[in-house]
This record gives C-alpha cells, structure tokens and sequence, in this order.
C-alpha cells in the first residue's frame, strides 16, 4: 500500500507540451507512473511521444479516466490550472510550479476546501509524490527510491524540501530500509498540503510502521505537526529540522522559509516535537540513522 | 520586497488611502522646495527600513524654510543603525487626536488573510500583543470572500475606536485590504491609523512588503526591486540570479536546493565553524551557475574556504563534477575548496574530479566529514 498515489493512478499532465512536462511526464512514465494524457488548448488531437493530448482536463478525463494531474504551468497561470483540475474531475493535483504569488495560493486553497472539498492538491513550488515501484509524479529521481520490501517494516517521508526530500530518500536507500511514499508538501506559505494531512494518511496506512518528517523554519506546520502527533499518532517519527542556524527577517531561499518576529525558529520547532515524543536528527544523515534505530526496534 | 514609507504612502495613494500631502526629496533644496510647495507646519521623516528612527533623531518638525533646510541637512547622510538615510520625506504636520493601528498579513496556520486593528497605536503592536492582548481586534477573511463592509463594521465595533473614527475607518480598512490583496502585498500595514481632532481619519505611517512572485502581473514593482536594500554581496548575486543570502562568517556555502543549503549552513555550525553565506544554485548546478556562485562567494573577503554540497538527482554527478572543474577554470579561487557529491552518477562526478585533487581541492564522501574538513581548511588558510 501506499498514500495518495499508487500503481492505478492515471495522470493527465497540465503543460506537457511544455520543456519541463515533457521531460518529466516522459521520465515519470518511464518510471511507471500511468501517464494517460496532457493537456493544450492549442495542441488538442496532437500527442507527446504517443501521449494524447486534450484541450482541457475535463475531456482528458472523459477520455482516459484521469483521476490525478500534475501541474508544470509557469506561474502565471497556475490559479487558473488549478481550478481547470479541479472542475475537470481529478481528486489529487500536484502542482510543481514554482514561484506562485501567495495570495492566488491562499484564494485556491480555500477555493477548493469550499467547493471541491474531496479534491487533494500537493504544493505549488513541491518536488511532487512517489510511491516507489509503483509511481512518481514530478521531479524526484526515481532510482533513489527504494521500493517496500513485505514482510519489513517500511517508512512513509514527508517533507518540505526539495533536494532534502531526496537525501532522506537516498539515506534511508543507504540503510536498506523501503519507502511506502515519499511526499514532497513544498515551502511556500500556502501548502495545499500539510505535514497532518500525511501523517493522518501514513498513520492510516498498514504498511507504513514508521514516518520520517523533514521541515524548515518558519511558519508553524511543523507545531502544528507535534501536537497532531501527541494526539494521533501511534507510529513513531524521525525528524529533522532544516535552518538551526537561519538568520531572523531572511527568507532562505524558499518564500516559507523565514524567522519573523522571533516566530517558526528551528529550536522551538524541535522542542515542540521532542515533546511529542519525536526524534530528532540534527543533520538528515543523523535522521537516517535514527530511522534504522527505529525500525530495528518494530 | 520591502518599501520605503515614500513608497508605500504612493502606494496607498493610489488606493485612495487618504494622507496627508507629501514629497519624497534627496537633497537639502529638493527637501525645502517640496515644503514651499506643502506649506508649514512640514514633519522631515529619514526613510530607512529599521524601527526607531525617532529616537535615533530621524524625524523633525519645521515650521519655515530655515528649519526644513537644517533639518533636511542633519538628516540626509544620518546613519541610522546602520542604514545610511538617502532619503527624506516631507510632510504637512498632522493634528492627532487618537492613534490607532491597522494591518493585513496572511496567516499561514489559518490559511486566511488576518487583520489587526487596535485602539493602541503609534506603539510596536508586538508590545501591546504582549502586555494587553484583549487591546487588538482581529479578523479572519477568506480570500474568497474579502472584507465586506459589515464585517468590516463588526470589527471596527470590536476595537472599541472613538465612534468618531468608525466611518473613516471602515474605509480605509476596506481600502487597505483592496491594497493588501489587488497589490499583492506579504504585509500592508498603517501605524499609526491617525483620527485629527477635525474627525478625518487618515493614514500616518506606511508600512508594505509585497510579493516578488507577482511582479509579472506588476511591472511597475521593478522600482521597488531596484531600491531593495541588499549588501554588495548579496546585489552581486540578485544580479546573477542566484538565491543568497550574506552571513557574518568565513566558509563559503554553495548547495543545490534550498533545503539542502539551510542544511549545508546548519553542519558548518555545528562542527565549530562559521558560515559566510547560504547560496542556493538550485537544480541546474552547470558550468554557468557555479562559475557564477564562485564568483559571488570568491568576491567576499571574509571568506577563507568553500564548501561545495551538491546532491544529484535529476542533475547527475558526472555533469555536475564537470560544471565545476569548467567553472574552476573561468574563477580565481585562492581559497581552499571541499566538495560533498552525492546521488545519481556520483560515483561517475567523484572519478571525473579524482585527478583535480589537492590540498585546494578535496572531496569527502558525507556531509559531515565535508563540514569537518573545509572548517579545518578555512583555520589553515588564516
């Protein structure tokens, strides 16, 4: 098993006829993701390597029973692909997209919780989802993925970072230990996303026995994460932290990432999960090796 | 990006805010010329982005032409906490009954647009946050939605205003909010929101953050970006490209990703040395990117080593080994390199670098091992 994505998910990709869908949503198929379409109001009835493409997501759904996209629009005009996602019919939206103003972010955010409330969206500025051997959609490279292994006990990842999100990939790899899914929420302000919305789905799901958290300071998803996990959760999480050392009023390169007015430290951070019965890492090497601790104790 | 209060007073303007007539002025007769033209009493205001400008003697009242020009004088030039004042802003003196205080930000744990207004203004609303909470109305608007006029009112009623300022209030928060959202602002805030002991209510102080990510909706936003305050390095950067930002220490930082860069900044710490920077190259890592990164880090002459922490994924090790033996050639470095590749064909990067090692250049196989080394690098280069 597996959260989100699995092996019957069928993926139309919003900008596949672009540079960046196209390498990715060919790289995802190769994968194994079931890339069934892209869509193009100008290119509709032309194909992408033999990927047919379709004027809108709704008659790309109508044809191939999407039932997830996976936005690579430049910025501009992602609200409007959101929404054309959303109206079309798929449940999940994966939006990689970066550079997203945060206020389009916060009107499809709630857009979406009001009128299509069944209907999960992943980022925008997010590497995407893989639940690996059975898909990806997006950015990640697959092969630093280990698939589960049955009869082991395999880990589920949730983090905002990119390049982190696959060095706790290719740790985990390292020490031999599988991942059910590895999800990527992204560090903007207005995740579709949250770390709660995985840790309620890997707490849900049978296969998944422990959960690796991979934040960044600023903000307070990752508070909010430590009391969900006092509250909620059964299985144990391995955590680290990113940005101990940030200056306060510097966004570090993510438009989330920022310490303002002494709020979303690292510190206060790892305190709150510490105190939720979470281990800490301080380096996402030390992460990995307490997960190998962890799931040797299951 | 952050404005200057002339900025976001001509900001507000163009909402409709209403202000008190002023003039921005960058030299001692342009400072007298726009009072002649306000009339007397003006209020000269140093414009730098750093509270405490009144303390520290930046802002002064004139009555004619003799006083603005001492004034001005004194001020332009002031450094203020580090910031040197290029700017001043002259004003037509406000009578003030009551001073409020009023902002939109977004409130990432609601998900909504948050408003505060409060009857305790002209103060760090911080302070008064902490010492009488119950003193600050808030609002929670679905971006959806926005601000109606009656909740507007209903909030309005909350802060417990003179019933004076109720009016003018609900019409500037309205307009304020049309400012914070069609403007696409982080951050629209007025302190202090000033009642006149004529009734009026208008809008004293102007504080605005907007989002970088929505110039391409507001090209106008391109003169807010050219006077970002920014140290040389991190202009020499924002030139470049690239996502930097300066620290106070002396081992360079390059990293792929900005997650992996705050992690990068984190490990130099904890193994006793100081970082000089975070610098983000993000996914590409080619020759053009690193020469261009080296070449900001090289320019910092704090900086007495550099740490190259690159984790392939799509971008493979093999390519990204080759962008830095290709930059390393088209970049002086006198400083000692370490480099951590790990990944998609790191294997394949770690040979093609083999025979450009030496004492200048090193490769550790984990990142804490690499952190060790180019802190150790950077103590032996003193």
């Amino acid at each position: 098993m597996a959260i989100f994505v699995d092996d019957k998910t069928k993926v139309v990709y919003q900008g596949l006829t672009g540079s960046q869908g196209r390498f990715y949503g060919l790289l995802n198929r190769d994968y194994g993701t079931q890339v069934v379409a892209g869509t193009n109001p100008k290119k509709a009835g032309t194909d992408v390597d033999g990927i047919p493409v379709y004027a809108t997501v709704a008659h790309a759904v109508e044809a191939t029973g999407a039932t997830a996209s996976c936005i690579f629009i430049p910025a501009p005009g992602v609200k409007d692909a959101v929404m054309e996602a959303a109206e079309g019919g798929v449940k999940l939206i994966v939006a990689i997209t970066e550079g997203v103003p945060a206020h389009d972010e916060a009107w499809f955010y709630n857009k979406l919780k009001r009128d299509f409330p069944d209907v999960q969206l992943l980022g925008p500025n997010c590497p995407g989802i893989i639940s690996p051997g059975r898909a990806n959609i997006g950015i990640t490279a697959g092969h630093i993925a280990k698939a589960p292994v049955p009869g082991r006990p395999n880990v589920g990842i949730v983090s905002r970072s990119g390049t982190l999100t696959y060095q706790a990939l290719y740790e985990l790899k390292l020490n031999d230990i599988g991942v059910t899914t590895c999800v990527g929420i992204g560090g903007d302000p207005v995740p579709g996303t949250s770390f709660i919305d995985c840790l309620q789905a890997f707490e849900a799901d049978p296969d998944t026995k422990a959960v690796m958290m991979i934040g960044e300071i600023g903000g307070s998803a990752e508070e909010e994460a430590a009391a969900f996990i006092a509250d909620k959760m059964s299985k144990p999480v391995v955590s680290y932290i990113a940005g101990v050392t940030a200056p306060p009023g510097k966004k570090m390169g993510h438009a989330g990432a920022i310490v303002s007015g002494g709020k979303g430290t690292a510190a206060a951070k790892q305190e709150a999960l510490q105190a939720a019965g979470v281990r800490i890492g301080q380096n996402p090497t030390e992460a990995g090796t307490l997960m190998v601790e962890v799931v040797g104790d299951l | 990006m952050d404005l200057f209060e002339y900025q976001g007073k001509q900001f507000f303007a163009s909402y409709g805010i209403p202000m008190s007539p002023g003039e921005a002025a960058s030299t001692v007769d342009a400072a007298v010329a726009a009072a002649e033209r306000i009339g007397y009493p003006v209020v000269v205001k140093a414009q730098v982005q750093v509270g405490g400008r009144g303390k520290a003697g930046g802002i002064k009242l004139a009555n004619d032409a003799a006083e603005v020009r001492t004034h001005a004088g004194n001020i332009l030039g002031m450094d203020i906490k580090g910031h040197t004042v290029e700017i001043v802003w002259i004003e037509l003196a406000s009578d003030i009954a009551e001073e409020y205080y009023a902002s939109f930000t977004l409130d990432r744990s609601a998900k909504k647009h948050l408003g505060l207004l409060s009857a305790q203004g002209g103060v760090e609303i911080e302070a008064v946050a902490e010492t009488d909470p119950d003193a600050i109305a808030k609002i929670w608007i679905d971006p959806v939605d926005g601000l109606t006029e009656d909740a507007a009112r209903a909030w309005v009623a909350a802060a417990k205003l003179n019933p004076a300022a109720t009016a003018g209030t609900v019409d500037i928060l309205r307009k304020l909010y049309t400012a914070y959202t069609e403007g696409d602002a982080d951050l629209t805030e007025i302190n202090p929101l000033i009642l006149k002991p004529t009734g009026e209510v208008h809008a004293l102080d102007a504080k605005v953050t907007l989002d970088g990510n929505s110039e391409f909706r507001h090209p106008d936003y391109a003169q807010y970006d050219a006077t970002q305050v920014r140290d040389e390095r991190e202009q020499a950067a924002h030139e470049k490209g690239l996502q930097y930002v300066g620290l106070d220490g002396y081992v360079g930082v390059i990293a792929n990703g900005a997650g992996l860069a705050m992690s990068t900044v984190d490990i130099v710490n904890q193994v006793g040395g100081q970082p000089a920077n975070f610098l983000d190259i993000g996914g590409g890592a080619n020759a053009d990117v690193m020469a261009g990164a080296l070449e900001v880090i090289t320019n910092d002459h704090n900086v007495r080593s550099i740490f190259i922490n690159i984790f392939g994924g799509i971008t493979k090790g093999d390519e990204v080994a080759n962008g830095i033996i290709t930059a390393m050639g088209r970049v002086e470095i006198t400083v000692p390199i370490v480099i951590r590749l790990d990944g998609t064909n790191a294997d394949e990067g770690r040979a093609l670098l083999e025979p450009h090692l030496s004492n200048m250049l090193q490769l550790r196989p984990t990142m804490v091992e690499a952190a060790e080394a180019v802190v150790a690098a950077a103590g032996a280069g003193n």
